[in-house]
Formats: structure tokens, sequence, C-alpha cells
């Protein structure tokens, strides 16, 4: 009965297993902030790895969802998911508007501007009264989904695992549709597509607002597991975060960024008490090596190392 | 006590001073940038970084050597050009082939070990760093209270500004400097050592922003974290100014300050952001920047 | 099914009196502070070695028949950081009590994660009113000073010495918020006029701007809503513009660290609220003495507060037998506290811990004798005027 499934299938669902029992010995918390970034970071990927923009502003998206969400769960006591699809839907229209005057650039300077434009987008965030600027929006309430009561960590861990999955579903199946195709070919050569008929601006276009929804449901999720909003979530350095985790992960790949989330934040977690600022230079120095040496990130050198070890196998 | 639109000229002028101040300081940065990417193709997200290690060199040349300002002024940017030789040779000169983000990602790092290291050995918060006596105190110039000090950086900068114009237009070793930006393998064949221009230039632009440091170093205290709260809007200023030319980048640098100062006294809500809404402007209606060449 | 239920009796009967006992024997005290940022002189490291003084002059004169484990962290000053790290000791290092805590955002979400998890919050750094108003819940105790205090001293002494228009320099965060505010009540009812304020990020590097508006606005006093290197670097920029000695400027919340780091030249003549000095009589010498053995610096109010909440708070576990939250926090409240700290000192039901304050007038350079000479004390506010009065409070706690 296995045999019927792809060795994908299985290895996916085997993944999903894993999660559904990582509780029992990992904290969930730590679990759940994985998930968060891993989302951001596949999110980040559709757009770098795939479509081959990098965008150097997308914490925007994730800091816009988060108090979005806060907000209109705290503040305007909506239900919890209406507040979660409130903070996706919002990150995806700022992304629409940024994405539509940052196209009007390429490469570098499509990354200058992204970064430019968020940071404008950071420092309404800063003055706003709704964000509490340095205080950050405390004391979200998690309320409750299908009569689950969230305040408790393990129906909330579900949860996440649950939207995780979901979203990372809808990326797998965008990456293999027609529409990613086109998205790739416009990675590929751009000129080429433009040759080909394709309304290049638009597809870019889509590709940014579609990454920065999904960006976007990562910061909403966020906002729920800590019940908190601030300023970091839209601040550059988190941009920079998300662009490590996808390089060392590998771009380009479907897993690699959640294998550049897990790394990264745990990393930070574990290492954040013991040396300080030091975790800044370690993420720098990781950044500087997988630049030099290692750009095909962990699953993409993974990848490459099967493919060879196939090779030889069958040239034997 | 006369007044412009409502706000007293002594306050006015004052704050304008202090934009051209920062102007300044946007002037040699912009300016350190549009030479290292007219160069080498890359932005040097490591330049707010290097500007802040041109702080912390001259607090430490104080601190330990018990060297003063006017030999940091000398030394620290020497002693940042130097550090980024070596980060050209070791680090930048493996991605010329490799697409232009690399290049972005690489010095992105390299500003997270830079600050980080800092952030390491000195903590968040600033170290006190005073004012040369000679340049202590201010003048009173009957509408506004001038500071000596700050008069000094504008004075500093635009000196720098130019003299590197004067460099780069004027003089034989621009000229290399000029050919091997335009047309690196001809350049080559003509016998001259473009791999050591592409060090030196890197050398020359970071060194600038370690000058900018030091100036900066009396007036806000060097801290690890003055690099990174400032590159972002240099980048715009650079966006804006367009990376063709070196005036264009001073311009650029010193009008924005102005701008700036203009709205912490009109409408000081927007001062922070008014230079990314400028630039938002300029992209869609002269996407090259001021005084760029779409490249 | 007989035996199901006598298991089940005995099993609660075991419970409850595990619950009248010390979880795991240990009680567990996190330490977060400010280690490397603009408070860190304030708070920080010597917080730490505060809580350890505490530990260890309680084990050697209690005997208790339990361990005291200590843990610290860095919070950076960010809400974020100190509310994970709150969660995270709770949640996975059974942490008993979260201490210290400078910088009002991280006490006001720390203060949200204790209560969802049902232990205590012992503040000694963060200032803001917020705290035992707004905000207030039963598990957090208020312990060294805030932002009313201070301002009631120093702004009223300020107004009386001639003092009248005010304008303020604020931290733009909730504590630069309460300290403007609270400030601005003392100088209206003292008699003055506050002609205006001037919001800065936080943490600030570069005050130019803000103090040229201060300038222009005429004012006789500034008033400084900041505090550490914000208050230390706004001084050094306000003499560069000029501004002093024709304005005065008024630190409305300086520690004995600040004065020290700028110097009695700089300083002379500052009024200032404090809620502790380590020359006031031979217990606090005492007890500063052996501190500065260890830190080579004299003790701000937050470090010495830091030491008289752990020592209290471990006295009621003692005392009550259990680390239960709840009973922890009746035996502290009913309880005085009377040590070189806080003398007439007592928690009030919003959890505020009122106790004396000390009005300073800064010294001139040639009155200073010994090293750390810093203060003439002016005038000594008892514990009950120096704080809110809490017929005042807004806190749903206190009982109208």
């Amino acid at each position: 009965m296995i045999a019927r499934f792809s060795p994908a299938a299985l290895g996916y669902a085997g993944g999903v297993i894993l999660l559904l029992l990582a509780p029992a010995v990992i904290y969930p918390v730590l679990i759940m902030k994985v998930l968060c970034f891993a989302l951001f970071a596949c999110a980040f990927n559709l757009l770098l790895g795939y479509t081959g923009l990098l965008s150097f502003g997308h914490a925007v998206f994730l800091g816009a969802a988060a108090y979005i969400t806060g907000h209109v769960l705290k503040v305007w006591e909506w239900p919890t998911l209406a507040g979660l699809l409130a903070g996706t839907l919002v990150a995806g229209a700022l992304g629409w508007v940024i994405g539509s005057l940052a196209i009007r650039r390429q490469g570098i300077y499509f990354a200058m501007v992204t970064l430019a434009l968020s940071q404008m987008v950071y420092f309404f965030f800063l003055q706003a009264h709704f964000t509490g600027g340095e205080d950050g929006l405390q004391g979200v309430p998690r309320g409750d989904l299908f009569g689950l009561d969230l305040a408790q960590d393990q129906n909330l861990y579900y949860v996440v695992v649950a939207i995780f999955v979901a979203a990372f579903w809808l990326i797998h199946r965008t990456i293999h549709s027609p529409f990613g195709q086109i998205l790739k070919a416009i990675r590929e050569n751009e000129p080429r597509a433009i040759s080909l008929g394709y309304d290049v601006a638009k597809y870019k276009l889509l590709a940014f607002a579609l990454s920065a929804t999904l960006a976007g449901l990562a910061g909403a999720t966020k906002t729920v597991v800590f019940k908190f909003a601030t300023l970091t979530d839209a601040h550059w350095h988190t941009s920079g975060e998300v662009v490590l985790m996808t390089l060392l992960g590998g771009m380009g790949t479907v897993f690699g960024p959640v294998v550049g989330s897990s790394v990264i934040v745990t990393l930070q977690n574990e290492l954040a008490d013991k040396v300080g600022s030091l975790v800044t230079v370690i993420m720098g120095a990781i950044f500087v090596i997988c630049v030099l040496a290692f750009r095909r990130g962990i699953v993409g050198e993974g990848i490459a190392l099967y493919r060879r070890m196939i090779g030889q196998k069958n040239g034997r | 006590m006369t007044d412009f639109f409502g706000v007293p000229l002594p306050a006015l002028f004052g704050q304008l001073v202090l934009g051209l101040v920062n102007g300044s300081f946007y002037a040699v940065l912009s300016l350190g940038l549009a030479v290292i990417f007219g160069m080498l193709n890359i932005i040097n997200f490591a330049h707010g970084a290097l500007y802040m290690m041109g702080a912390m060199l001259a607090w430490i040349l104080l601190e330990y050597l018990g060297l003063g300002y006017w030999w940091s002024l000398l030394l620290a940017p020497v002693g940042v050009g130097a550090i980024g030789i070596v980060i050209e040779r070791a680090l930048l000169q493996w991605l010329y082939k490799l697409d232009h983000l690399y290049g972005l990602l690489l010095t992105f790092g390299l500003a997270l070990i830079i600050e980080g290291f800092f952030r390491h050995l000195y903590g968040v918060a600033g170290q006190p760093y005073s004012i040369p006596d000679e340049l202590a105190g201010a003048i009173n110039l009957g509408f506004m209270f001038l500071p000596k000090y700050r008069a000094w950086i504008i004075v500093a900068s635009l000196t720098v500004c130019l003299g590197t114009w004067f460099m780069i237009e004027k003089t034989r070793l621009g000229a290399y400097l000029r050919a091997a930006t335009e047309n690196p393998a001809l350049t080559q064949a003509f016998g001259i050592n473009v791999p050591l221009m592409v060090m030196l230039t890197y050398g020359f632009g970071v060194g600038l922003a370690g000058f900018a440091g030091v100036l900066a170093a009396p007036a806000t205290q060097p801290g690890p974290l003055m690099g990174s709260n400032l590159i972002i809007t240099v980048f715009a200023v650079v966006v804006i100014g367009g990376m063709g030319s070196i005036l264009g980048s001073v311009f650029t640098g010193l009008g924005l300050g102005l701008i700036e100062g203009l709205a912490k006294v009109f409408y000081p809500e927007i001062s922070a952001t008014v230079v990314f809404i400028i630039m938002a402007i300029i992209l869609m209606f002269r996407p090259a920047g001021l005084f760029g060449r779409e490249k | 099914m007989k035996k199901k239920y006598i298991a089940l009796a005995v099993l609660a009967a075991l419970s409850t009196a595990a619950q009248a006992q010390i979880s795991d024997k240990t009680v567990k005290i996190g330490v977060l502070t400010d280690m490397s940022g603009a408070y860190s002189d304030i708070a920080g490291q010597g917080t730490v070695e505060a809580t350890k003084m505490a530990i260890e002059d309680f084990k050697a004169r209690e005997k208790p028949d339990f361990a005291v484990e200590m843990v610290a962290a860095d919070h950076q000053n960010k809400g974020d950081v100190a509310s994970n790290k709150a969660r995270e000791w709770f949640d996975r290092e059974k942490v008993d009590v979260i201490t210290e805590l400078v910088t009002t955002s991280t006490a006001l979400a720390v203060m949200k994660v204790a209560k969802e998890k049902n232990k205590l919050v012992l503040i000694s750094g963060a200032a803001s009113t917020r705290v035992t108003n707004e905000d207030c819940n039963d598990v957090t105790v208020h312990w060294t000073y805030d932002t009313y205090a201070v301002s009631n001293g120093t702004a009223r002494a300020v107004v009386q010495q001639g003092g009248k228009s005010w304008f303020f320099i604020t931290a733009d965060y909730a504590f630069g918020h309460s300290l403007e505010k609270d400030a601005s009540e003392v100088v209206t009812q003292a008699g003055g006029k506050v002609l205006g304020s001037a919001r800065h990020p936080f943490p600030g590097s570069d005050f130019s701007s803000f103090l040229l508006k201060a300038q222009s606005s005429g004012a006789q006093v500034i008033g400084l809503a900041n505090a550490g290197t914000d208050t230390m670097t706004s001084i050094k920029q306000a003499s560069e513009f000029g501004i002093t000695p024709k304005q005065s400027l008024a630190g409305l919340l300086m520690f004995i660290s600040d004065i020290h780091a700028l110097g009695l030249k700089t300083t002379q003549g500052m009024y200032l609220t404090d809620g502790f000095y380590w020359d006031l009589n031979k217990e606090t010498r005492e007890w500063s003495k052996r501190y500065f053995d260890r830190q080579k610096k004299m003790p701000t109010m937050v470090q010495a507060g830091m030491y008289s909440a752990v020592m209290h708070y471990l006295k009621a576990v003692k005392a009550t037998g259990t680390d239960d939250t709840q009973k922890v926090m009746a035996w502290m409240k009913k309880t005085p506290i009377n040590d070189f700290f806080a003398k007439n000192g007592r928690i009030r039901d919003d959890g505020r811990m009122i106790h004396d304050m000390y009005l300073v007038q800064v010294k001139k350079p040639e009155e200073s004798k010994y090293a750390w000479d810093y203060y003439n004390i002016r005038q000594t506010i008892p514990a009950d005027q120096a704080f809110q009065p809490l017929a005042a409070s807004r806190c749903p706690l206190v009982k109208k």
C-alpha cells in the first residue's frame, strides 16, 4: 500500500507526524516560533528562490500583519479567525502597494527600494499610537477557535501546525503550477520570458503580493502565539534574518527555508543567553560563509550530493 | 525676535544648521557608497558599520593610547581603509563574477559581524568622547548660537568631498579609476593594474566612511549602533541622487539634510520619513535618480 | 471500583499536601535586567550582585530547609525579549519569581505573563506609575520608586526655587510619557507652567534638535523626562549649545551613577529625588561597603532595592512554608519592611511598596570630602507623602 505513494509524499506525511508528536520532547512555544519563521521564510523564498527577486524589506509584512491582528484581537475584540485573516489580508494589500512601486526597478535597485519603502512603513509604526511604539502591543488575547481554548499552549500548537501545513501545501502547489513555471522562467531569463509574450511585470507583482500575504499570515500567527507585536517584527534586521534563513537553507528549494529557519531560530534561542551579542557575529559569519562557499544552502547541497551519489551508482 | 511662518528665527536657523550637519554626513557617506558602487558594482551594506568603526577607533585611540582627536582624524580613516582593503582581498574579490545581489548579502553579513563584535565588547550605550578644546564652545551670531564643532563638521566634510571630486575628475589617478570603471578589460590591456585600482577604491570608499565616523564621534557619542541607524537613510539618499556623479551625491546629501531640518521645525512627525517619501516620488517619475544615468 | 476511589482520594490528599510545600524544595529567582544598554549602570549586573548578596545572607542567617537558586538574563530593554524570556523561565525553568525589570515596557510585558502563569514579579528598576495604576495586578510588587515619587520631590523643589516655566524633553515610550505627565501635574499644582515638550526616540544619541526646541521655547527649566545615558547625553549636549547656564536643567530621574559619570562640576546644585543614599546612616554605609567591595561602585537605589525585595520575598517563603504565589504575596503585604533600604516600608493593595524618599541636592566640588560624597540631603519625604495617594489610584484592585 505504501508503494502507491511517492517518496516525497511519504516524506511529507512523516514530517507532519513528527510535528504532531514533537511537543512531547520539545518546548511547544519554541516549535511554534520555528513554524512561524519557517512560513515567513517559505513565503520569502517564493519571491527570491523562485522569481529571483531579492526583497530586503520583507519584515514589514510580518510586522504589519502582527500589529493589525494584535489590534483587532485586543482592542476590537474580534474572534481569532477573523483577526488572523485581517492581518494576512492587510499584509497582502501592503505588498501590492510596495510591490507596484518596487518592480519599476531591477536587481540591486529593487532590493534597495524595498528596503527603503519598508523603512518608511517602519517609521510610521514607530510613531502611530495604535502600535504602542517602543512599548509594543502587549496582552493580545488568544481567544478560541472552533471551541478550542487557545490560551492552552497545547491547543494552540495544533492550530499553528495546521496553519503551517496548509500554507506550505499552498506554496508547494503554487511552485509546481503553470504560474510557478512562469516565475521560474522569469528568474532564469527575464528577456526571454518577455519575448515569449508574458506580462512579466504582472507576474512579478502577483508573486510579490502572494509572498507578502503569506508572510503576513506568519506574522498574524506569531502575534497569537506570543500575545505580543513589537517594532522588532518590522525592523530591517528581521528582513535580513529571513534572507539568511532562506540562503542557509537553500534558495529555490521547497524545504530549504524550513531547514534554514529551524537552524537560525534554534541557534538564536540557545545562544542568546550564553554569548550575548556574539549571536549577531555568528549570524553575520554564517551569511559570509554561505555567500562565499555555500550558496546552494543545506538542502541545495544535500540534493546535489544525492544526485552525485545516484549518478555514481548508475554510472558504474 | 523675528518670526518666520510662526517659528522664531533662531530656532529655524538652528535646525537648518543641524540639517546641514546631518546632510554633510549623508554627503560623505553616499559619496563613499557611490565610488564603491561605480567601481565594484557592489552595494556596500557594511558602510554604516565601518563608519561606526571609525568613531570607535577614535575613542579607542584616545582611551588606550592617549591619542587625541586630531590624530584620530588622520589615523582612524587610514585604519578603516586598511581593514577595507583586507575585506576586499579576502572576501569581495570572489564575488565579482556573480550576481550583484551576493555582494549586498556578503556586506550585510559583514555589517552584522562588525556591529555584533563591537556590541559584545562595549555594550549598546555610547562611549563618552569630548569635543576637542580648539573646537569647543559656540559663536553667538545674534540670530542664533552656532556651536563651533558643528560648523567644523560641515567645513571638513565639504572639503573632503571636494577633494575627492578633484582627485577623481582632475588627476591622472582619477583618470585611471574612471577608465577602469568604464572598461576594465581595455584598461587592463593598457597596462594599468585594475585589481589594484579596485582594491584601493574600496579602501578609499570605506576610509571616507571612517572619516565621517571620527567627525561624528564628539557629536553623537561613539556607540555600536550609530551606523545601523544611519545606513538605510543613506541608501535612500543614494537612490534619490543616482549613482552616476560625485557632485550629485554631495548635492543630494546636503539638500536632503536641509529638508529634514526644515521638517523638524514645521512638521516633526514626518522628519524621519521625509527622505523615503521623496525617494518614492523620485522612483515614480525619474527612476535613475536626480543625477544618475540608467546603467 | 472501591479501590479506584481510594486511590483517587489518596492522590488528592497527597497533592494538597504537596501544595503546602515548596515545589521541588527549591525557590528559583529570575533576574531580568539590562546588561549592556542605556540602563546597565543604574541596574544591570549590580542588581544580579545584590540578589546574590540577599540569597547568601538569607541562607546564612535563616538556614532554610529549601534551596535557593538564581538565573539572570539580559532583556536588552525590549518588551518582546523580556516577555519571551519570562514565558520560557516560567514554563521550562520553573522560575518562581522574576525580579528587576528596568525599562517600563519590559515590566508591563512580564507582569502580564506572570499573571497568566500565576507567578510573582518584584519590580525594582521600572519607573512608570502605570505598574500600580492602569496595569496593576495582584502578583506584582513595585518596590523601589516610581515616576510620581521622583517628580513630586524634584519638580516641586525646583518650582519653589523659582523655576516656574518648564519645557520637557521626553523619552518616547511608556516611562518617559509617565514621567512627563506626573512632573507636569506637580509643576502646575505648585504654581508653574508647562510650555511644551519634545519626544525623542529611545534610546537616543543626538538630542540637538530637541534641545534647540527647548531653547527656543524660552522656558526657565528644561525637564529631562528620560534616564541613564539619555539624560547624561542631554546634559552634555545642552552645554554645547549654550543652553546652560541661561536655562537650567532638571534631571527628573537621576541616579548616583549618573552623578559619578558626569562629575560634580557639571551637576553641582542639581536637585534629584532618590530612594536610597549609601552615606545616609551606619546601616546603609555598612551594606554599601559590602556591595562596593564586589562591584567597585556605590549602589543606586535600584540595586539596593533589589536586595531588600529579594530578602523580603525569601523571608515570606520561609514563613509561609510554601512558594504558592497568593500565600507568599499575602504575607509580604501584611508584613512591614524595616531594613537598611526602607524605613516604615509596607506594600499597599495596588502593589506599591511605600517607603521614605529623599530630596537631595548635588554638592559643589569643594564640598565633597571623599569618594562618592555627592549629596546634601535637603528633605526626607515620609512614605505616605512620597507616593501617589491610594485615593487617587486608578487600579481596580484598590477598594474605594
